[in-house]
């Protein structure tokens, strides 16, 4: 066993295989080139449409108003329950659109969140006020339950309190028709 | 969500503009009010096992941090929420899975093991048993070779042999 053992011949792989490593540092590149021009879309999308909204009770965020409860979700109606906070930018930016949903017959329900009763007041004098109803999530726990990752979102929900449609981010004058038809869509 | 963080720089280019007093009271519109975003729970024991399953919960806002390490609003909602449920006497891993039902695996940094992601632990495994059978057949010949033929040892001798000579 002193003689050391000839080593087997090694097969000699195909003339394409010499391109291999080149076509496989292609690919890489490839992939990254997506990733770089082609971001994954990371916002975070609750996983609870076509489901239940959640059963909540929040009192009112202002004196001598209606809070909100998800038994109100339920009536037979369908409504546009806004997340909405004193402090977030964007709300501002979302407001004359929610007051034109208002204007036209759209039941809006809001839900504050981390706020407070001055700061609210103060935002709803400034930005107007389309809210049937206001519920205050001052510990933010609804809006977790909801699986909201942010303000502003919207939610559409129909009449049976089953959640359609969930809005991320502020809604703007040219998504007012795709809001509309949204609705429509829960109503039938 | 790139039009959020936009408004929030703005919002807080605009406040530092206006000052320290617009600033704080930003800061203070923001902050979570929730009874544990920022308070540990009295027993240390429950508090460690919040703590362990808060490093593991990604912030929804500032997406690379885990609720332990991000101040966001929203992050501190979430830590309350977690400290509250462990002191109700949940388990971590159902806390985990209300969560997960509500903003999908996305919100766990702890992989789980889905439809999608059973591959990242059977190809590795695979692997594995490639790389023996490759191995195997490489020492069963080289092993055949040094012998000459002259025994057509079981496997398993010659390749005790090769580990001595190794």
């Amino acid at each position: 066993m002193t003689a050391s053992p000839a080593e087997p011949a090694r097969a000699k792989g195909p003339r394409w295989a010499i391109w291999l490593p080149l076509a496989i540092f292609l690919a890489f590149v490839g992939l990254v080139a997506i990733g770089l021009f082609k971001p994954a879309d990371h916002t975070v999308r609750s996983r609870l449409i076509g489901k239940p909204m959640p059963s909540f009770d929040l009192p009112p965020a202002q004196a001598g108003r209606k809070g909100l409860s998800s038994a109100t979700l339920r009536d037979g109606k369908v409504h546009l329950v806004n997340i909405f906070a004193s402090w977030c930018i964007p709300c501002r930016v979302e407001s004359p659109q929610l007051g034109e949903l208002a204007k036209a017959g759209v039941v809006i329900e809001g839900i504050s969140v981390r706020d407070s009763a001055d700061n609210l007041r103060t935002f709803l004098s400034e930005n107007g006020d389309p809210y049937a109803g206001i519920g205050a999530d001052d510990d933010g726990q609804v809006q977790l339950a909801l699986g909201s990752s942010g303000v502003p979102e919207t939610y559409v929900v129909d009449g049976k309190g089953i959640i359609r449609y969930q809005h991320v981010g502020e809604i703007r004058a040219d998504q007012l028709a795709m809001i509309l038809q949204k609705l429509q869509e829960a109503a039938l | 969500m790139p039009y959020r963080r936009a408004f929030r720089l703005a919002a807080m280019a605009f406040a530092l503009g206006l000052g320290a007093p617009a600033a704080v009271t930003f800061a203070q519109g923001e902050q979570s009010t929730a009874p544990y975003a920022y308070r540990q729970l009295d027993d240390p024991a429950k508090e460690r096992e919040a703590s362990d399953l808060m490093a593991t919960l990604r912030c929804l806002q500032c997406q690379g941090q885990s609720i332990a390490d991000s101040d966001a609003p929203i992050a501190g909602s979430m830590r309350s929420l977690v400290r509250e449920r462990i002191a109700r006497g949940e388990k971590p891993e159902q806390i985990r899975a209300w969560l997960i039902e509500r903003y999908g695996d996305y919100v766990s940094y702890k992989p789980q093991l889905t439809e999608l992601t059973w591959p990242l632990y059977a190809v590795p495994l695979v692997f594995l048993l490639i790389a023996f059978l490759l191995l195997r057949r490489r020492f069963v010949l080289r092993a055949r070779g040094a012998m000459d033929g002259a025994t057509d040892g079981e496997e398993g001798d010659s390749r005790r042999e090769e580990g001595d000579r190794a």
